[in-house]
């Protein structure tokens, strides 16, 4: 059977990255990104200028426009962490996200070839996800894959994928206290699946290699409230991702994790990163409790019903926790109306028109 | 924290003889099996008299044995179900289990992978059913829990049983194989991980390993199919028990985990040719998966053989009217509880 070509989606996809230095990093990726419109999301002194490597095609923001372009809304959006980049989820107009890190480069598979991280993500979000049944050779619609002995018929097709969850070689993801403990470990097996998360099971969610189907979950991306005049960092990603799966497990919607992996050059200072995420370490033990026993209604049927739903229970049963939680729900509701205002219903609409 | 070495006395290795001659088998796996006693079941139906080679040590059960021991039981240990009077009448810990066309498989540079190991390293660590870790098995050397996972639940849960892979020839249904005649599983996954709490899978039998002490019970003979064969795919009672197995898990706070090792399978049978046969296994997934996952067992249920019992009652009443071979599944499950408590008699393991 032939291999079909992935498309590209060049005119269908934003990649937006965050960032504070500069945009070096891009030029490992040129092969793989150029072809696409970058929105660069610059978080910190908005005085500083970020050089771009020439033949990209990007939009840039500082929180000077974001300021302008929210308004007072603006105050969902992170000062001072990697947060601030779910603005660029916001004014995108695409239908796809691919989000990477600033520190994060191409990588090579266990045959040495540069991995085409961008590829393997439209690859997983184009191809169905299956929550309701695990399958013990992971996703199904790999090349050289499929369901195995078991699996219902019925179960098959799969449901659209809203989230591809990428991983890294090299540096991995750990927190501040595992870091501090292994601080020598480094990220060296490269394991050749994607899967699907199954339904009712969290994860948490990294933000340095993602894509995502905008129409499907924008929404729900809302990174949180870190950083600057926050008692938390580097739990914006965590947020969303608990957020988000809630709400896809809510709506029929698949979440996959694994390949691709990008190259994660670099380790964050392990005494800076404690400081930022202590008091995120012991939230997190209510706050998974909360995301696994959240149910959302029949009436919400939409990403932003769900959110909303979703952030008067954080008020409700987080706000007890920490003042915090009244100041992120709020800052939830703050966002989906943002998001309302830039993403008004396409005029072309009817009401009782077929979907997409 | 440390998690005990699980020692080679305390392991069973099970095979089912469905070839009179097990030499091949035995010669390819001798580095990996020689340390470990063998239980090997020759099935009931096979009238040649059974081959092993010398140099390991076994007890061989036949027919007449398996008569002896059972007495008089309604389940049919035949085919691949007679696998599971092996389970019965281990006196070990933990049972490792591969089919007899399985051979060890190679990495890239041609080296075995000891499957019999990595089982065990499965059996021994911790599974972490309550969130999903996007490393995989934190367990693992260069492996750990990444941020965002609650400390909290970093200490896991008892792993009872661990699921394998094969490459080569994957564990496809037959229609899947037909459409696909020349796919053979090349992809070598270099992970293992915990199935997470709730989620369904088909168990293969093909290549396993478990807990028998404490998962035994759970792992039975119970939904064969009429037109039930020699080949795989023309069977099911691993995937019944499976989804019996893993509710068991999830409600008793056990974990079972998924991946490696791999084993080699081998060329065998003709998937177009099963096509003749009407698949019912197929079918009667339809209805399982949705029963599986609504099963909810009490509170008083707190080993394994009770939750069997329990399970068996639902299916009698939910899918009894379904399908008259639910009903027999039933009562299989609780002629398989009567007959593990009858003959599965535990013999205490020192330091456990």
């Amino acid at each position: 059977m032939a291999v079909p070509m992935t498309p590209l989606l060049k005119d269908e996809l934003d990649i937006v990255i965050p960032t504070i230095r500069n945009l070096e990093f891009l030029e490992m990726w040129r092969p793989y990104l150029q072809p696409y419109h970058l929105i660069i999301v610059q978080d910190g002194d908005p005085t500083r200028s970020i050089k771009i490597p020439e033949g990209f095609d990007y939009e840039l923001y500082n929180r000077n426009d974001i300021n302008r372009i929210l308004g007072p809304k603006a105050s969902c959006i992170s000062f001072k962490d990697s947060a601030c980049r779910c603005f660029g989820y916001m004014v995108s107009k695409k239908k796809y996200i691919f989000t990477i890190d600033d520190d994060c480069f191409v990588a090579k598979d266990p045959s040495g070839k540069e991995i085409n991280a961008l590829e393997q993500h439209i690859k997983n979000i184009l191809s169905p996800s299956t929550p309701f049944f695990f399958n013990t050779l992971y996703d199904p619609f790999r090349d050289g894959a499929d369901f195995v002995r078991g699996y219902p018929f019925s179960l098959r097709p799969g449901v659209p994928t809203a989230v591809s969850h990428g991983l890294w070689l090299n540096i991995p993801d750990y927190d501040a206290p595992t870091q501090l403990v292994k601080p020598l470990e480094r990220n060296t097996r490269y394991v050749d699946a994607v899967l699907t998360i199954p339904k009712g099971t969290l994860f948490p969610m990294c933000g340095m290699n993602l894509t995502f189907n905008r129409e499907l979950i924008g929404p729900a991306m809302y990174f949180g409230l870190m950083g600057d005049g926050q008692p938390i960092g580097r739990y914006d990603d965590m947020w969303a991702g608990w957020c988000v799966k809630v709400i896809c497990d809510h709506l029929g919607l698949g979440v996959k994790t694994g390949l691709p992996y990008i190259w994660h050059s670099k380790a964050s200072n392990p005494f800076v990163n404690l400081k930022k995420e202590y008091k995120g370490i012991f939230w997190q033990e209510d706050i998974i409790p909360f995301f696994q026993a959240a149910t959302l209604s029949n009436e919400a049927t939409t990403v932003q019903q769900c959110y909303i739903e979703l952030s008067k229970q954080v008020k409700e049963k987080l706000g007890k926790i920490d003042p915090y939680f009244d100041t992120l729900s709020d800052a939830m509701v703050t966002w989906i109306e943002a998001w309302d205002e830039l993403n008004p219903p396409k005029k072309a609409e009817l009401p009782n028109g077929a979907a997409k | 924290m440390s998690h005990p070495i699980i020692k080679d006395d305390e392991v069973d290795v099970v095979i089912l003889a469905t070839q009179p001659d097990l030499t091949s088998f035995l010669e390819e796996w001798r580095p990996m099996f020689s340390r470990y006693h063998l239980i090997i079941i020759k099935d009931p139906d096979m009238q040649k008299d059974l081959k092993i080679p010398e140099g390991f040590n076994h007890d061989l059960y036949m027919k007449s044995d398996m008569d002896r021991i059972l007495g008089s039981t309604s389940i049919r240990f035949s085919g691949y179900s007679c696998r599971y009077f092996g389970y019965l009448v281990s006196r070990k810990k933990y049972i490792v289990t591969v089919d007899d066309d399985c051979v060890p498989a190679k990495d890239g540079r041609g080296f075995l992978f000891d499957a019999v190991a990595q089982h065990i390293s499965n059996l021994r660590f911790p599974a972490t059913p309550f969130f999903f870790n996007t490393l995989y098995d934190p367990y693992q050397k260069g492996a750990d829990f990444v941020r965002g996972y609650p400390f909290s639940l970093r200490n896991g849960v008892k792993c009872v049983l661990s699921c394998g892979l094969w490459l080569n020839l994957a564990d496809y249904d037959a229609p899947t194989q037909a459409l696909k005649p020349d796919e053979r599983n090349s992809r070598y996954v270099d992970a293992v991980l915990t199935v997470p709490l709730k989620a369904m899978m088909p168990l293969s039998g093909i290549n396993i390993a478990f807990d028998r002490e404490v998962i035994g019970p759970a792992l039975f003979p119970g939904l064969r199919l009429a037109g039930e064969g020699k080949q795989r795919w023309e069977t099911i009672e691993d995937i019944w028990c499976g989804m019996c197995a893993k509710v068991v898990c999830d409600h008793l706070s056990l974990g079972v985990k998924s991946g490696t090792p791999y084993v080699w399978r081998k060329e065998t049978g003709n998937a177009i040719e099963t096509l003749k046969k009407e698949w019912q296994g197929m079918k009667l997934m339809e209805e399982v998966v949705p029963f599986f996952q609504s099963v909810k067992l009490p509170e008083t249920a707190v080993v394994a053989e009770d939750c069997v019992l329990e399970i068996a009652t639902m299916v009698k009443k939910r899918l009894g009217p379904v399908d008259p071979l639910f009903g027999q599944a039933a009562d299989a499950m609780v002629e398989w509880v009567r007959l593990w408590k009858a003959v599965a008699s535990v013999s205490p393991t020192p330091g456990v």
